[in-house]
């Protein structure tokens, strides 16, 4: 290899550059999200429709199923797998709580870079946080 | 051993589609333990129609037309090349072409009648769409997936009712008051009259019903004989749209 001397450091250095956020720790941090809202603390058991980590994994699925369904096939009503029935509405129900939507969707969004264009049409009701 | 190349193969093929397997079970498996239900109060019907009542539709009234696009959010651009419009007067001889003829009396002449979209047994628009966003459901309303919409316009092409209108432009900041129990359409989607598919699941009767206070629109089923909208059909002589374009369309004009 011809200037094998120059090429390797360099690739060294290139690599170090770019990874450098990642061995510093210094990536932003995930954001908090806030879950204090008053239609959530009025709740006895705090718990959304689904568990946790199934919300957090796939609300998004579950989102784009609910508006196929209401949508094309008249359903309006979600059961859950504890039997507890939810009306399939963005604003309502998901809103209805996590009435932060600021600070609840729009930052976690942010933080990953995906642009949801659910508000472009559906209407956000009044942030009451 | 020796590993010929087929060997070799035969092995790395199964365990791949061992190894696919598990996964392809999931997928098939579906979303378990969540079920979906109609709304308990959705009014049902097996062909929704609506008749209109022309001697009882006085001209100078609007309030249909204001209850209908306060109730859906509909737009106004202030001017006529950017209209957006669900249900709207249109002269008579605009509406009925075929109807017309020189020694009519100035009343029907002058006489403006209210249009929609008419929820055709055969919508032209539906055929048309690539999407499949403008879709006829079993109880026969012509319901559009805004979601779907790609803003192609064959649907506003293929209507020979002038039913559809486009949103050039982002509709919001156009709306007077905008109501927060109805999404708005944003820029680049087509929209029309959805019969109140949303009213319907709340066991209430469409917009334009509930505030003619002239009792003009008559809603229902078509396939229920009990239905007061039968009634009026069989009583009263009714005439449709080009009805010659083979759309069957669902709005009843009783004459």
């Amino acid at each position: 290899m011809y200037d094998a001397g120059k090429i390797i450091p360099g690739v060294v250095i290139f690599i170090g550059l770019m990874t450098f956020p990642m061995w510093l720790g210094r990536s932003a941090p995930p954001p908090e999200l806030p879950i204090n809202t008053p239609a959530i603390q009025q709740l006895g058991e705090k718990k959304c429709l689904e568990a946790t980590p199934y919300m957090k994994a796939n609300h998004m699925e579950l989102l784009d199923s609910w508006r196929n369904e209401v949508v094309r096939d008249e359903k309006r009503i979600y059961v859950a797998s504890d039997g507890k029935q939810y009306e399939m509405s963005l604003s309502h129900t998901c809103l209805g709580c996590h009435s932060n939507k600021d600070q609840f969707c729009d930052r976690c969004h942010n933080y990953e870079g995906v642009k949801p264009s659910c508000w472009n049409c559906h209407v956000a009701p009044k942030e009451k946080a | 051993m020796e590993w010929s190349r087929r060997t070799f193969l035969k092995v790395a093929g199964t365990s791949a589609l061992g190894l696919g397997f598990k996964p392809a079970l999931d997928a098939l498996a579906g979303n378990a333990g969540s079920k979906l239900l109609k709304g308990p109060s959705a009014l049902a019907a097996k062909r929704w129609a609506m008749a209109i009542d022309l001697a009882k539709c006085p001209l100078s009234c609007t309030d249909c037309v204001a209850a209908c696009h306060e109730t859906h959010n509909v737009p106004d651009f202030g001017n006529p090349k950017d209209e957006v419009k669900w249900i709207w007067r249109e002269p008579y001889g605009d509406v009925f072409p075929a109807q017309e003829h020189k020694f009519m009396g100035a009343g029907w002449k002058e006489k403006s009648v209210i249009v929609l979209c008419n929820h055709c047994e055969e919508p032209a628009c539906v055929r048309v769409c690539p999407t499949q966003a403008t879709f006829k459901r079993p109880d026969g309303i012509v319901m559009m997936d805004y979601h779907r919409c790609i803003g192609c316009r064959f649907c506003v092409a293929g209507c020979p009712y002038g039913a559809r209108s486009m949103n050039f432009r982002d509709p919001r900041p156009f709306i007077k008051r905008v109501n927060p129990d109805f999404p708005t359409r944003t820029r680049g989607v087509v929209e029309k009259c959805n019969f109140c598919v949303e009213r319907l699941e709340q066991g209430l009767p469409p917009a334009c019903v509930a505030a003619c206070q002239e009792k003009a629109l008559t809603f229902g089923d078509l396939e229920n004989s009990a239905a007061q909208i039968q009634e009026l059909l069989r009583a009263h002589f009714a005439i449709r749209r080009k009805p010659e374009l083979g759309t069957h369309p669902q709005v009843y004009y009783l004459v």
